[in-house]
């Protein structure tokens, strides 16, 4: 049981996303509870970010059904509804401010104005307390990985996605960034998606991991289940490296 | 020419009347062009930089960048035309005031500031807008960020548009007729004082045109902040 109720956060049904009439996303089902913590796994191209990118809203499935806590999506929902998500992107495009300005940003769109108090420890969280002023120019590219997840976090949606946040970071900074996720998690109970090559990081993380090979989704299951009992062959060769692509 | 020079240094210290009524004249039809330019010209480049699958984007830029080569005087003719008592905009009868030389300074300026900003906003990370969008961001807001990531190309954009403003002397002397008091700005003011041989007169106005530029100039990289700002 994921949460008290099992309650949906996203329910898909027969998810097509098309590309150049190329067929990137085939998804019969889809359901993702609130509170969970799903990581998606799978090789390049398989539709991993696509299938982020319209979790996000930022773009229209081909057809399909998504209910979004409830609500029916339509092409464009609100921004309302669109601010109850946030994404981390795999390369992360911070904006020429200071370190402070970019993980205020979200806040200020919304017409918040951040609690001091929250900003120390969300800039103390990733360990760029004394670089609060500093323009991200001057950051190394761990330091922009970690400004990048607090401008996420600090929002409090209640999705939170996030595509490959550790891809190219050494072990230290990995760490520090799965500390912050399991934290943000334990405190405000958000649903997270998680993306990533990593399986060792899916399965320290995760409550359910799903596979998704050419745009179709394997299997999706309890994090135990998908390494120790898979159902499905694939899982078992993918998670062995025996899948060549 | 040391002269001319010394001549011209004691005009622009004595404040003379004549050269304060030109220059104050010049600034206003500049900064009108300039404002028009920057209301028209920014959302429709921002537009066009940030919709990267718009049809004929192609075509659309060499049209822009070939109207940033535009012939004033050619501008200068076609207004004249549009102006003139028979023409279509016959009636506002702008033709010879300084209007008629905002408008044909406007026509000038938009292929510029419409093509620097495409090209400026049009640089940032193709995935900037989806990134922002996903951290709760409206369109409109969106726009602005973009705007804002892009600062140091749109002030140049303005900095271009500008100088291209300010320097020019064909269309002006055209649709605005070079008439004392009325349309004589500091280009078409040395056109004429040169042609008189009154260098020194001529030689003012250009250390006046120049100084103009060059505080413009000031006033923009300050805004921008650009001497400590940069990336």
């Amino acid at each position: 049981m994921i949460n008290d109720n099992n309650q949906l956060l996203y329910n898909i049904n027969n998810l097509h996303q098309i590309y150049n009439g190329r067929t990137i996303l085939n998804i019969n089902h889809l359901s993702i509870y609130k509170q969970e913590i799903l990581a998606i796994v799978g090789p390049n191209g398989a539709g991993k970010s696509t299938l982020l990118r319209i979790l996000n809203f930022l773009e229209a499935a081909h057809n399909g059904q998504i209910y979004f806590d409830g609500e029916s999506i339509e092409k464009t929902p609100s921004i309302h509804t669109i601010r109850k998500v946030a994404m981390m992107f795999q390369n992360p495009q911070l904006l020429n401010k200071s370190v402070r300005s970019n993980i205020e940003y979200g806040l200020k769109l919304r017409g918040k104005r951040s609690n001091e108090l929250v900003l120390q420890e969300t800039l103390k969280n990733v360990g760029l307390n004394q670089y609060a002023q500093n323009k991200v120019s001057s950051l190394s590219g761990g330091e922009l990985q970690r400004v990048a997840i607090a401008r996420t976090l600090i929002l409090n949606t209640k999705a939170l996605l996030l595509d490959e946040p550790t891809s190219n970071l050494d072990p230290y900074n990995t760490d520090l960034i799965e500390q912050l996720i399991r934290t943000h998690h334990k405190l405000h109970k958000s649903t997270i998606v998680l993306v990533t090559h990593n399986l060792h990081q899916a399965r320290r993380l995760a409550h359910r991991c799903a596979l998704l090979l050419d745009g179709n989704l394997i299997e999706i299951s309890s994090t135990k289940d998908f390494f120790e009992k898979p159902n499905d062959k694939r899982v078992s060769e993918f998670i062995h490296g025996k899948i060549i692509y | 020419m040391p002269n001319s020079l010394t001549e011209s240094i004691s005009l622009i210290l004595s404040l003379d009347k004549d050269l304060i009524d030109i220059t104050l004249l010049t600034l206003r039809i500049t900064l009108s062009s300039l404002t028009l330019s920057i209301i028209i010209g920014l959302p429709i480049g921002t537009l066009l930089g940030l919709s990267r699958h718009i049809p004929a984007r192609g075509f659309i830029m060499a049209f822009l960048y070939t109207g940033m080569g535009l012939p004033p005087v050619v501008v200068g003719l076609v207004v004249f035309i549009l102006l003139s008592r028979s023409g279509p905009m016959g009636h506002l009868e702008w033709l010879f005031s300084p209007n008629a030389m905002i408008l044909a300074q406007t026509i000038i300026a938009l292929p510029i500031i419409v093509g620097l900003t495409m090209a400026s906003t049009g640089s940032t990370h193709p995935s900037l807008p989806q990134q922002v969008t996903s951290l709760g961001a409206t369109k409109l807001q969106t726009a602005i960020t973009i705007l804002s990531e892009s600062k140091y190309g749109l002030l140049a954009a303005i900095a271009a548009t500008y100088g291209r403003i300010v320097a020019e002397v064909g269309a002006v002397l055209l649709v605005g007729g070079n008439i004392e008091t009325k349309t004589r700005v500091l280009t078409t003011a040395i056109v004429l004082e040169t042609r008189k041989g009154a260098f020194g007169f001529a030689l003012g106005l250009g250390l006046i045109l120049l100084t103009i530029t060059f505080v413009a100039n000031i006033i923009l990289l300050r805004f921008g902040n650009w001497n400590n700002d940069q990336r």
